[in-house]
């Protein structure tokens, strides 16, 4: 690595942090979709949890969501981020040292997660189930991110700051926030703690982190990957600028009231509720900001979708974006969530975000990032990054559909009673009627799990110096 | 809630709104920028349009304002200020219990007159009751009703506790907690081999005479008390009859010697919180049903 890395080396800015992430989130994207895969075919299969502890779909589950935001998703903000600010500020990293601290350090978390997980330590809190130790070596590893990204845009060479640096700043600032804040908890031992907080309060702090690593972590944070890649691979200007500013403003300041809709019909008070399904339902115009202006920059451009499927991928990705930014206001209304919570309608409501939107934005951009990573013009294979798209794109609408209709069908089994007042269906019954739901859902993860393997494979071509890229399919040249 | 966080939360959540509203309206501009005019700002080659924002989009936003706004007067939300409805979640549970209650007080109340050997047999209470027993009862006792380790069997007529309806429905109002006591220390490894084997000749099992013989002294010093002098047991304590050949724990000999050694502690739950007085007496009618 060591020597591809010296032959590689930009004379301007630091290729080196930016190539060990990119190829690291297609690393841990195969891992924890395989994972994925894993579980899912565990809740149509119970026979494949294992006599192992260890494999028991408990301790997989959190490993699963931690592989795939923070290592996946993790390593692909940090490889973008990093290339965003120093080519749109013009500048290198302030410190190359500092940069590789937060890539070993990073490492070191996700791999602290990838043993204890299994072994069962674990603080209990949804997407922060890592134990005190890896918490505090993630606050290290984020602070030092913090000074690289920041000090890169103070000693920038371009009057203003672009805006996908406002979004990868908030993101960076409000997820420290976040974590830290939520993470507080009195040690026992190394691998044993007690959150501060009890009872109601430990929820909706746990809540306010929970949907904040979703507008923060995975929308905020991808959303400053959008505002570059997309513009850049349609070479097309940003659609509108007053636009970015009304939507980024909102955005941050609306999303952190959000969570208490996960908690509607708690022991939460009635007011915090309110608030939290009436800021959700304010979210929606600022959310769609970011796919109005990433969709409409394409104007003038949408010829480039039939011959780019890198392109196809950052707008498909924008598209379920919107998808999933308009559901999730809805469900956040007291009478539909009513219906749709603790159902599979929220894992499916979950992936159409994790699959159709981070996981397509980060695929698409890092199409974009390989080529210019290991020196060549373009990817390898334009032909598998195609086959690539159609795996991620039917993989995706398999899973959300699946888990729609499962999700429908609970809500209603659940609530339905019979003429004597009793309910119509025991538990087991909507389990048993969720049964093809499942199967389905394994198909769909098992496809864009697939896809990821054509990229690893694409990737490693691209890499090798010794292997010409294929000549670009003759549409794209007639194109 | 303190006055000072009412006040708190109040501010907060009207900074936010007013705070979103204007900076929406500081950024409408109507008139269409001349085609290809972009901001001047470059980086690296990505330049920017400075276009209106879409009409529907800002009248969308706007709408989501206006409903929030009039959700936080109509609804609780703003700190102590109840909204106009006064509504509360408590109170909205409450309303469709008594509406629930209302509409199946007739039902409920023809049934509860009639005695549970009576309506035992009624398909309609046999449905009501299959469903209760499915949302409250399967998770332990199975679906069928035929138990499973350390869960009795209720279909068979070996009740630990009585059979009849008046002591189902005892054993579903205030639940049943078992206590067998651990022997392990007082007979030692050979006193629960013993015994262990007396309990097996007590169910007609090929034994070691000579070890059960030894093993009926400690029977009747130890066991007896509860289980009774010929091991039928006494349902009044919840003993359970040793003589006909069901074992809640498992009837094999290193079963049954490990409950001589380690004791066992069976919980049944009270159902008087969770399950109203006629839901529990359609219940006992079925649970009462499924052994006639």
């Amino acid at each position: 690595m060591s020597e591809l890395n010296s032959a590689l080396e930009h004379p301007t800015y630091n290729y080196k942090v930016v190539r060990q992430f990119a190829v690291m989130t297609v690393v841990w994207g195969i891992v924890g979709m395989l994972v994925g895969v894993l579980i899912a075919a565990q809740l149509a299969w119970p026979q494949l949890n294992p006599g192992v502890e260890w494999l028991h779909f408990g301790r997989l589950r959190p490993l699963h969501t931690n592989a795939v935001i923070f290592a996946f998703g993790g390593c692909a903000l940090f490889a973008t981020s990093y290339y965003i600010v120093q080519r749109t500020c013009q500048t290198r990293l302030i410190s190359d040292k500092l940069a590789a601290v937060t890539f070993w350090g990073w490492q070191l978390v996700i791999l602290s997660a990838a043993i204890t997980l299994p072994l069962g330590l674990t603080s209990g809190k949804e997407y922060a189930e890592l134990e005190w130790p890896i918490d505090v070596l993630i606050t290290l590893v984020w602070v030092t991110y913090a000074i690289v990204f920041f000090g890169t845009i103070m000693k920038r060479k371009v009057e203003h700051i672009y805006v996908a640096n406002w979004f990868l700043g908030a993101f960076i600032i409000a997820v420290a926030i976040l974590h830290v804040i939520n993470s507080l908890a009195i040690p026992v031992g190394l691998t044993r703690s007690y959150s501060v907080f009890s009872g109601t309060v430990d929820a909706m702090v746990q809540w306010w982190y929970g949907h904040n690593a979703v507008g923060f972590f995975l929308t905020a944070g991808f959303l400053g990957m959008m505002y570059y890649f997309v513009p850049k691979q349609a070479e097309r200007p940003v659609y509108s600028y007053r636009l970015s500013i009304v939507h980024f403003w909102a955005l941050v300041a609306v999303y952190i009231w959000a969570g208490p809709h996960h908690l509607h019909y708690t022991t939460l008070p009635d007011w915090a509720q309110s608030l939290g399904m009436v800021m959700s339902l304010i979210l929606l115009a600022p959310s769609w900001g970011g796919m109005i202006n990433g969709i409409m920059t394409l104007s003038g451009a949408w010829h480039k979708l039939r011959t780019d499927p890198i392109l196809r991928f950052l707008v498909v990705s924008l598209s379920f974006y919107g998808m999933s930014t308009f559901e999730g206001p809805m469900m956040s209304i007291k009478t539909v969530n009513a219906l749709s919570h603790y159902t599979d309608w929220t894992i499916g409501h979950v992936h159409s975000g994790a699959l159709g939107w981070v996981a397509m934005i980060s695929i698409g951009s890092l199409y974009h990032l390989f080529p210019i990573l290991f020196g060549k013009e373009r990817m390898y294979s334009t032909d598998l990054i195609n086959v690539h798209f159609w795996m991620s794109t039917i993989g995706t609408v398999l899973y959300i559909a699946s888990m729609w209709v499962n999700g429908i069908m609970q809500g209603l089994m659940w609530r339905a009673y019979n003429q004597d007042g009793t309910l119509t269906y025991t538990f087991v019954e909507s389990v048993a009627a969720s049964y093809p739901g499942y199967l389905v859902r394994v198909i769909g993860g098992a496809i864009f799990f697939a896809g990821m393997l054509v990229m690893a494979y694409n990737v490693y071509m691209t890499s090798r110096r010794d292997v010409e890229v294929q000549p670009a399919p003759a549409a794209a040249s007639a194109a | 809630m303190a006055s000072f966080w009412s006040l708190w939360v109040i501010i907060l959540t009207a900074v936010t709104i007013v705070g979103i509203t204007w900076i929406l309206f500081a950024n409408r501009k109507r008139e269409q920028q001349p085609e290809d005019k972009t901001t001047g700002h470059v980086y690296d080659g990505i330049e920017e349009y400075d276009n209106p924002l879409p009409a529907w989009w800002f009248y969308m936003f706007l709408i989501t304002i206006v409903f929030g706004v009039g959700y936080l007067i109509v609804y609780p939300g703003m700190g102590n200020f109840p909204g106009i409805l006064d509504w509360t979640q408590v109170d909205q549970h409450e309303r469709e219990v008594a509406r629930a209650e209302e509409k199946y007080r007739d039902m409920r109340d023809r049934y509860l007159a009639l005695p549970v050997e009576e309506i035992a047999a009624d398909p309609k209470v046999r449905k009501m009751g299959m469903r209760l027993f499915g949302n409250n009862c399967a998770q332990c006792h199975g679906a069928d009703a035929k138990g499973a380790y350390g869960f009795p069997n209720l279909t068979d007529d070996d009740w630990i506790y009585g059979g009849d309806p008046a002591t189902i429905k005892a054993t579903l109002v205030n639940g049943r907690r078992a206590a067998m006591p651990a022997w392990g220390d007082i007979l030692g490894d050979q006193g629960v081999s013993e015994a262990t084997e007396y309990l097996l000749a007590l169910n007609g099992r090929d034994v070691d005479d000579a070890k059960a013989s030894a093993g009926e002294k400690h029977f009747t010093t130890y066991c007896a008390a509860c289980h009774g002098a010929d091991g039928t047991g006494n349902p009044a304590l919840g003993a359970p009859n040793l003589t006909n050949g069901v074992w809640l724990y498992g009837g094999t000999r290193e079963q049954i010697a490990h409950t001589l050694r380690a004791g066992r502690n069976g919980v049944m739950p009270a159902f008087n919180e969770s399950l109203s007085e006629d839901k529990i007496h359609i219940l006992t009618a079925y649970v009462y049903g499924l052994s006639q």
